[in-house]
């Protein structure tokens, strides 16, 4: 069989597989911005927090995925086998690039266009929301790009654990011993990654003006 | 010193024996007892070295620092007692480079203490309007403009327009010409001197050009490690006889070659 005769045989599963896929990946991604981004402003002026967070951060960054995915499964409420400790790991995954973008694009604005802003009598609440975030935009939109593309690739191996998604091919398709199935769930993931990538980059220069 | 400057009481900003120094080192102040009376409409240049403390003396008018000892009074009110905010709405501030604000318009940019202070958008568009042509930007070309979009003297000017927004009785202004270049600065200078005269504000004016703090200055006030060593106008500064007058007036020789 070859892998396109799988391809037209398979169009729902594979379909379906691909929108579980993304669910995965927006439900993960919309938690770790939730965290990441008020957090990367909160550290703006903590150093200890600062310092903590992104060292935390950091760690989870270099465990692999499949060995974070075996220390879940045992830990009550947010393990065990399933979606849910898929999305666990994927967040701690989506965390640091968008953490540390945050930060890095709040403090690395020109301090004269800072000064400026408090000698014109902008409050510190004026200055984060009209000059900060807007400026540091961009910066926080490519930790969100990394994050997602790290996400779609990280959740194939989600599929180990039971969480569905196009990581399902692949591991039957090992299993199975057949090109055409891994192929099945590998290029829809590749072709995600690299569309996330594109339409992520596009909206990050449109951003920038300076 | 201070004997032709009207009477301390009633100056505009008055410094009253102030003293600021960074992380208590009360060793080395970097505004060592300071005592100066600025009245409303003279353009006062401070003039000194980097390092002389010129910035700081600055910055402790629109409270970006507040003194260790001694009091900043501005319009009879030391700037400690002052909501900053206020304060500093009513103060214009120019900086070199212009600290402008890279993701809006010059009109926006312009427009940012009246947008604050919620002016109707009609009277912010007519003042925008008014400011670029009062610093010489025709308005149609430049009011949509990104900084990013301007030269080095078109950003300066903004930098101006800007400050003057919402026409705030004092002027502040830090080395705003430092960083073009020399024909342009000339240019730009001379516009700015007779700009002023116009205003009436009080302006205080930053500088380590003494040739500018010569054009610009109604009184020259010059600085040395956080002390005032000198005080005069323009005319009869490079007569006072202090080293530090002569070490600036050197700088003021003639260009090597052009002898006659």
């Amino acid at each position: 069989m070859t892998p396109w005769q799988f391809f037209v045989g398979h169009q729902v599963e594979i379909l379906e597989a691909t929108a579980s896929h993304l669910t995965l990946v927006l439900i993960s991604m919309a938690i770790a911005i939730a965290i990441a981004l008020p957090l990367g402003m909160l550290i703006v002026q903590r150093p200890t927090l600062r310092n903590i967070s992104l060292g935390i951060a950091s760690v989870f960054q270099t465990i692999p995925s499949l060995a974070l995915f075996g220390f879940l499964i045992p830990i009550p409420i947010i393990g065990g086998i399933g979606r849910r400790t898929a999305i666990v790991a994927l967040v701690h995954y989506a965390i640091l690039p968008i953490l540390r973008n945050t930060y890095v694009g709040l403090t690395g604005i020109d301090p004269a266009v800072l000064q400026a802003a408090e000698a014109m009598g902008m409050t510190d609440t004026q200055i984060l929301w009209r000059v900060r975030l807007p400026l540091a935009l961009p910066v926080i939109l490519a930790g969100i790009r990394t994050a997602t593309v790290i996400t779609i690739g990280v959740a194939t191996i989600a599929a180990a654990i039971g969480a569905g998604g196009l990581g399902t091919f692949i591991f039957r398709g090992v299993a199975m011993v057949s090109d055409a199935v891994i192929l099945a769930g590998a290029i829809p993931a590749a072709l995600l990654a690299i569309l996330a990538d594109v339409l992520l980059a596009r909206l990050e220069r449109r951003l920038k003006v300076a | 010193m201070n004997a032709k400057a009207p009477s301390l009481a009633e100056s505009t900003i008055l410094f009253h024996n102030v003293t600021y120094s960074v992380n208590g080192n009360a060793a080395h102040p970097i505004i060592d007892s300071i005592v100066l009376g600025i009245h409303a409409g003279e353009t006062l240049v401070l003039l000194g070295r980097s390092g002389s403390g010129k910035t700081t003396l600055l910055k402790l008018i629109n409270r970006l620092l507040l003194p260790q000892s001694g009091q900043v009074l501005v319009q009879g009110r030391a700037t400690s007692e002052w909501d900053a905010i206020r304060l500093r709405r009513g103060i214009g501030y120019v900086i070199q480079e212009g600290g402008l604000f890279p993701h809006f318009t010059v009109a926006q940019n312009i427009a940012l203490v009246p947008t604050l202070e919620k002016w109707e958008p009609a009277r912010i568009a007519k003042r925008v309007e008014e400011l670029l042509s009062l610093v010489g930007l025709n308005p149609s070309e430049f009011a949509t403009r990104h900084p990013n979009e301007l030269s080095g003297g078109q950003r300066q000017r903004v930098g101006v327009a800007r400050a003057l927004a919402a026409d705030p009785p004092i002027l502040l202004m830090d080395e705003p010409f430092g960083a073009l270049d020399p024909v342009t600065r000339a240019e730009i200078q001379r516009e700015f001197s007779n700009l002023a005269r116009r205003l009436g504000k009080t302006i205080v004016f930053v500088t380590h050009d003494l040739r500018e703090a010569m054009l610009l200055a109604s009184r020259i006030i010059l600085l040395q490690a956080g002390r005032i060593v000198a005080s005069a106008k323009p005319r009869e500064f490079l007569h006072i006889d202090h080293p530090e007058v002569k070490a600036f007036a050197t700088s003021l020789d003639p260009i090597p070659g052009a002898t006659a």
